[in-house]
């Protein structure tokens, strides 16, 4: 790889043994993909919760941040994707005091490193959206799909290791999206139905993403009739990276690079796949494996301030019979409480979290402590991840949800 | 025996050995496995209850979010990883995660990976040549082993990578 003087000085540990690192790891990662040279990025989003981390994740942390010699902090705003914890709720979750200690160390880590705990995944909805043409580094597929496709901006999927080591240097390799070639489209869907409910945005983007099948397709989509929403472009581009690993779409006459199918090369593609609601029905019911429900979770992504006012307003008048969990940002949940959202979800018997997302937050031992196993949510991309965690998962609108919270069965 | 040897595009690590686990399947540490226990335990996962401990993966495609980055560091802390990774395709996730775990990987055949390289058979994989080498038969089996595109002579079968 092309390096200049500066980055060949931190590999050489010329500007200390942090920022070392992260070139180490940064070349050897651009190496594996040809990538020519890093590209200069302007923020970065690192996924760290500590189940993924492990203990020795957070001991690699810690290492990290107690290194004194040379610059051992970001040098470009660098935030975090949610934490494994709700720290006011956690026994509500049945976690235990390791869970929390692990999340107070991987914090104190990341703030000596200069790191701000956002501890968000609608970090485009909520904290600083990134603009088109904007390199970043950004992690959670979520965040990076919504980024590239919806706001145009440039990033690959970066992992917490590559998230930090690019807000250490200010730069990540120059490959995959950051290339203008690899963002032309390379499959093409014709979709015949619009989708009107999240739960369907999602399953949409479940089938497409199934269908484009790995990380470097980028599938155009043709026929959508509506402007969507932010939130409906959320749990489409969520469900899509989580079934598929895509990180990047065109939605023709709606995101930023394909006002024309033709902006995107997709005019000289062929109709990969036609989609139509059977396609997406046929995945909402491959879940509907059963009637009774433990738990209804709303999560992954985090709600924005207005899905939980929709959610407020199916609770009023409601009690539930079974938990449901409704996971916001931290930047959203105070705004929840001052309008009213959180008393009116909780006065039904529901519980508003913030700074956390179920399947980041040790949902095997949840579900071990607290006796939950068939789960209904209105998120496709909850519902693709869980199954591994040993979960019955159930796709369902958000009204079907609440009412399967206040009866203990999904219609 | 007839030996295969493959070609990859993408290459890390150290050159390791080891029995072959193979699967037309996708990979996410997060999606598709229990790693406390050290099994796959996605029930729609080809390879479910199958323990990766010690095993050189050889699968389809990388897949899922972005977890598997720090997972593949982690379960090596505990000597509970595979010791190598094998994708027809991968994503920069899985790429980086075996960077830092200190898990060998290659990617990016001109064959289909899974198909070539026998269930069990005993594989080496050289990041410094980007190759993987098929050096014997699972154990049982017959000692020939399927060729490669076709191919029927006794000699190395190299596959080589088309350039993109």
């Amino acid at each position: 790889m092309l390096l200049n003087d500066e980055e060949r000085a931190m590999l050489n540990g010329e500007q200390g043994k942090v920022l070392q690192m992260a070139m180490r790891h940064q070349v050897q990662v651009g190496e594996f993909f040809g990538a020519h040279d890093l590209v200069p990025v302007t923020q970065a989003h690192i996924m760290a919760d500590t189940e993924s981390l492990g203990q020795a994740g957070v001991m690699w942390l810690e290492r990290l941040s107690e290194l004194s010699d040379g610059r051992h902090s970001v040098c470009i705003p660098t935030i975090t994707d949610p934490r494994g914890t709700d720290f006011a709720k956690a026994n509500e979750l049945g976690q235990r005091d390791w869970m929390i200690e692990l999340e107070r160390r991987t914090i104190h880590a990341f703030e000596r490193l200069g790191v701000s705990m956002t501890d968000t995944c609608i970090n485009y909805q909520t904290v600083l959206a990134a603009t088109r043409g904007e390199h970043v580094a950004f992690g959670d597929t979520g965040v990076v799909i919504y980024s590239n496709s919806v706001s145009g901006a440039r990033t690959n999927f970066e992992g917490g290791p590559s998230a930090l080591s690019a807000g250490l240097t200010g730069r990540t390799p120059r490959y995959g999206y950051h290339l203008d070639e690899k963002r032309r489209a390379t499959m093409r869907f014709r979709v015949d139905f619009t989708p009107r409910t999240l739960n369907e945005w999602g399953a949409l983007g479940g089938v497409i993403g199934r269908l484009a099948g790995n990380y470097w397709q980028v599938p155009v989509i043709e026929g959508i009739e509506v402007a969507p929403t932010s939130d409906e472009l959320k749990h489409f581009g969520a469900a899509m990276a989580s079934f598929g690993s895509i990180a990047l779409f065109h939605m023709v006459g709606v995101t930023p690079e394909a006002a024309r199918i033709e902006d995107v090369g997709g005019d000289r593609l062929p109709v990969h796949h036609r989609i139509g609601r059977a396609e997406v029905e046929a995945l909402t019911a491959s879940y509907a494996v059963a009637k009774k429900v433990d738990v209804v979770v709303f999560s992954a992504p985090q709600l924005s301030l207005y899905e939980l006012r929709a959610l407020a307003e199916i609770c009023e008048g409601r009690t539930f019979k079974v938990p449901m969990l409704a996971i916001t940002s931290p930047q959203v949940a105070p705004d929840a409480e001052r309008f009213g959202y959180t008393r009116r979800i909780e006065s039904a018997g529901g519980t508003v979290l913030a700074g956390m997302c179920f399947y980041q937050s040790y949902a095997r031992e949840m579900s071990e402590a607290k006796g939950w196993k068939n789960l209904a949510t209105n998120s496709a991309k909850l519902v693709n991840i869980l199954g591994g965690y040993g979960y019955t998962p159930m796709l369902a609108s958000m009204q079907a949800c609440v009412n399967a919270a206040e009866t203990g069965e999904l219609a | 025996m007839n030996k295969i040897v493959l070609t990859a595009r993408h290459a890390l690590g150290n050159k390791v050995s080891a029995e072959a686990l193979v699967a037309k399947d996708g990979f996410s540490a997060r999606y598709d496995l229990n790693r406390l226990e050290g099994v796959f335990s996605r029930p729609s996962h080809k390879l479910v209850g199958q323990s990766y401990i010690g095993r050189i993966l050889v699968l389809d495609t990388a897949k899922g979010g972005v977890a598997s980055a720090w997972m593949l560091h982690e379960m090596q802390s505990r000597n509970m990883a595979p010791v190598a990774i094998v994708f027809n395709t991968v994503n920069p996730i899985l790429a980086q995660g075996a960077a830092l775990g200190n898990i060998s990987m290659l990617a990016g055949f001109d064959c289909d990976v899974t198909e070539v390289v026998p269930q069990g058979a005993f594989v080496e994989i050289d990041p410094q040549a980007k190759t993987l080498s098929v050096l014997r038969a699972a154990a049982g089996e017959s000692a020939s082993v399927t060729f490669a595109q076709g191919q029927q002579s006794t000699s190395t079968v190299h596959m080589k990578p088309t350039h993109r």
